[in-house]
């Protein structure tokens, strides 16, 4: 018999579908993944089966837990069953937690909300749950606040509330979207092992096919919210019916071609390069505590050779880009760009500058939302001595439009009129615009759709091809470093722990650290393999 | 999209208030320098709308002429604090963690220290009491209440990326602030200015209750309502009339501010739609 059985839903907002005919079915024990881009409705499916669409929304169909249709039952009803027979967790752990209580009361809170119970009990039972999601009581008692802890350890927490009354289902949406490759596994091993213990089901909600090809036994892709394909993991992957699905497998392992790189030829040097942060004092008249932000990098990036720099999160990567373009001096060391140093005595060089641009990871917060397109391109011209005026500049920002696969009469547009994707070939076509030799992509695809992210990729390798392109190209996804770069450096903990050709690197690494993060990166199966093993 | 109720409100109390005091350029029912002492204490009548007061004078003129007063000094009081505090709060912010910001900011919490309309009294008693030491007074307590508004906006939009952007397009920061920050800013500054609008119209109305505002016979609401407190037995109306000209016209700004807040302020907008 199944736990949960989804019939039919359908959930319009103001007269638009949201959601079509929505049939699913989880079996206790189970895991359900659903799949998906941005607005393919996964979330949403969610968000109804727990009862939290948004207001004013129409909901048809039924969604049964146990046998009982849920949107049949009351707001109080509802109120019952959240928390105790459906748990929830959340992408951020950053914000999913209340910063002011401690994490044993959060817990407990859970556990009152629904039973009476004593507080003493209550948070017995929390810490036996927290004890079971590997927080254990002698390192995280239940004094802590969500700030003592690190992402993966709220993430944690979060879990250990969800699943706090033994829920029969679990929602988790994209948990593990805002972790690092590392803790992700760790979290995907945590879910899986606690579905299987308790007997619960498990509705995981996620974008990235590779996290739930290894756990999930049951696949549901999603499309403008419509299942387009069901099935069982393996079988699943070997047919792939439904072209969409095929091209999302194939988005999310999508390789580009690079040209050959030229003759090396040093552009951008970095020496022994030490970058210190001095922290807030911790006691009334202790000496500040000095973090090693960037602790002594070296390294060089060609003229025409693409460099990728991988880490997790806190390892440096961006103060060490903040160095590089010359935004905030280095305690010691060199960065010089064809010879000149990037900063010069207290000033960044300008001249040096002008050959560097950036794209960062956020396409919603790189553009000043009250500027229209043709400004917001327009702008490194500031770094010119003598930028082109009227026609000339139409005709420059046209052209670096055109090249980025823009239409030139978008420059009269304003910044929010652009999809996600869009607003990233805006951005690189800034970059483009002042034919800097060198490019920084600060986790440029990061944010991106796995159909979005293939065709920026394809956009830089075929930007490469048609002009001398160097860049430094920054990530914490393995999987996209792997085609797009020619060389590759790894970095932890502000120090750089293993480069060199990309391939190279990727089959052999030698870096514990290098082989833990490659460990850790979830794979899709081998779709050759797959469809000659059926 | 739909307008805010209370922007309407108070846009039209503040309007009948603000038409008031352009119209006394041109026009009064009655001169208020005329003083008629056979008709003082009158109540409403056709011929005086809102009554005279104990020297028999029009009260409708003398709103309207204090309506003038309150104003001006309001807005040139908000006009000091902008022109000032804006600049001030846009530096401390590119500058934030220096020693400057620390100046900026320090100097800020020393003005907030003191009791306000204590420190306005003092700089009158000792300048001497009049309309523009009223204005200075009023101004100096609203740079800091503007340089913090800024400061606290403009910190926000300092981490975003295209702040960065910009920084490797190669622009300084006092550009960045004036090209990129203060127009994405410009809303806030735009509610808090009708707030301290509202704000220096009662301390307008406290130091010219006190004496040290404008001074005879320039009309104020302030004075009036002092004037007329000893008569309150004899003649109520002559006192209640200022103070609800005080009491809508700061109800008037306040509203309009809560509504342009909401009518301008993109998170809220975002989660009405």
């Amino acid at each position: 018999m199944s736990l949960l059985r989804i019939s039919n839903l359908s959930l319009s907002i103001a007269q638009i579908p949201i959601l079509h005919e929505v049939s699913l079915e989880i079996a206790p024990g189970e895991i359900v993944a659903i799949t998906g881009e941005s607005g393919s409705g996964k979330s949403m499916t969610a968000l109804a089966t727990i009862g939290l669409q948004p207001e004013g929304a129409k909901v048809e169909g039924r969604i049964e837990l146990d046998g009982t249709d849920l949107l049949t039952l009351t707001e109080p009803q509802m109120c019952s069953v959240r928390g105790a027979r459906i748990g929830m967790v959340f992408q951020e752990p950053m914000t999913a937690l209340n910063p002011v209580q401690t994490i044993g009361a959060q817990v407990a809170e859970t556990i009152l909300q629904h039973e009476a119970v004593s507080r003493t009990e209550a948070l017995d039972r929390a810490r036996a749950m927290l004890n079971r999601v590997g927080l254990p009581a002698a390192r995280f008692p239940l004094s802590r606040y969500p700030h003592q802890l690190s992402g993966g350890q709220r993430q944690r927490v979060v879990i250990a509330m969800a699943i706090a009354l033994r829920p029969h289902l679990l929602i988790a949406d994209e948990p593990t979207t805002a972790l690092d490759v590392t803790t992700q596994a760790r979290i995907l091993d945590l879910l899986k092992d606690l579905t299987r213990d308790f007997g619960m089901g498990l509705m995981m909600i996620t974008h990235d096919l590779a996290v739930v090809a290894g756990m999930a036994d049951r696949i549901a892709v999603m499309q403008n919210g419509r299942i387009v394909e069901a099935g069982p993991t393996a079988q699943l992957f070997s047919a792939m019916r439904h072209p969409y699905t095929r091209a999302l497998f194939e988005a999310s392992t999508h390789e580009v071609d690079l040209p050959p790189a030229p003759p090396p030829e040093p552009l951008l040097v970095v020496r022994n390069v030490v970058r210190t942060y001095r922290q807030p004092r911790t006691r009334l008249f202790g000496a500040r505590p000095e973090v090693h932000a960037v602790d002594d990098v070296s390294f060089t990036l060609h003229h025409g050779e693409r460099l990728g720099l991988v880490g997790e999160s806190g390892c440096g990567k961006s103060t060490l880009t903040r160095a590089i373009l010359g935004l905030e001096p280095v305690q010691s060391g060199t960065i010089t760009v064809d010879g000149a140093p990037v900063w010069t005595g207290l000033r960044p060089n300008f001249e040096v500058r002008r050959k560097m641009q950036v794209v960062f990871q956020d396409p919603y917060s790189s553009f000043n939302p009250r500027h229209r397109v043709e400004r917001l391109v327009a702008e490194p011209f500031n770094l010119l001595p003598d930028p082109p005026r009227g026609a000339a500049r139409e005709a420059r920002v046209a052209e670096a439009l055109v090249a980025v696969g823009l239409k030139a009469s978008d420059a009269s547009r304003y910044i929010h009129e652009f999809s996600g994707g869009q607003r990233q070939r805006i951005a690189i076509a800034r970059a483009l615009i002042n034919d800097p030799t060198m490019i920084v992509f600060d986790e440029a695809v990061s944010a991106l759709d796995v159909s979005v992210r293939a065709q920026c990729l394809d956009l830089i390798a075929d930007l490469c091809r048609r002009r001398p392109l160097s860049y430094l190209f920054i990530s914490h996804d393995l999987s996209v470093v792997r085609s797009i770069t020619d060389r590759v450096m790894v970095m932890q903990a502000g120090a750089i722990v293993e480069q060199g050709p990309t391939q190279q690197v990727f089959s052999n690494p030698q870096h514990p650290y290098t082989e833990a993060l490659l460990a850790a990166a979830p794979k899709l199966p081998d779709m050759k393999k797959a469809s000659h093993g059926t | 999209m739909r307008m805010p109720r209370s922007l309407i409100l108070g846009s039209l109390l503040t309007m009948v208030f603000a038409g008031g005091a352009l119209l006394s350029f041109i026009w009064t029912p009655y001169d208020i320098e005329t003083l008629a002492i056979p008709q003082r204490l009158q109540t409403p009548t056709g011929a005086h709308w809102l009554g005279t007061d104990q020297l028999g004078r029009d009260i409708v003129s003398m709103i309207m002429m204090g309506a003038r007063t309150s104003i001006a000094v309001a807005l040139l009081a908000v006009g000091i604090g902008i022109c000032l505090g804006v600049p001030l709060g846009l530096v401390a912010a590119a500058r934030r963690g220096s020693m400057l910001d620390e100046v900026i900011m320090r100097g800020n919490d020393l003005i907030f220290a003191f009791p306000s309309l204590v420190i306005a009294i003092l700089i009158t008693a000792v300048f001497g009491a009049g309309a523009t030491n009223a204005i200075i007074a009023i101004g100096i307590f609203n740079i800091p209440v503007f340089a913090r508004v800024t400061r606290g906006a403009a910190l926000s939009f300092w981490s975003r990326d295209f702040i960065l952007a910009a920084r490797v397009a190669g622009k300084s920061p006092a550009r960045i602030s004036v090209e990129h920050i203060l127009p994405n800013i410009a809303n806030l500054l735009i509610v808090q200015s009708t707030i301290q609008f509202s704000l220096g119209i009662l301390a307008e109305a406290a130091l010219s209750y006190i004496g040290l505002g404008a001074q005879p016979p320039t009309a104020s609401w302030g004075r009036m309502l002092a004037d007329a407190q000893t008569l309150a037995s004899i003649a109520p109306h002559v006192a209640l009339v200022p103070g609800l000209a005080i009491v809508f016209t700061v109800l008037g700004l306040n509203l309009m501010g809560d509504g342009l807040r909401d009518l301008l302020d993109p998170r809220i907008r975002v989660a009405r739609t």
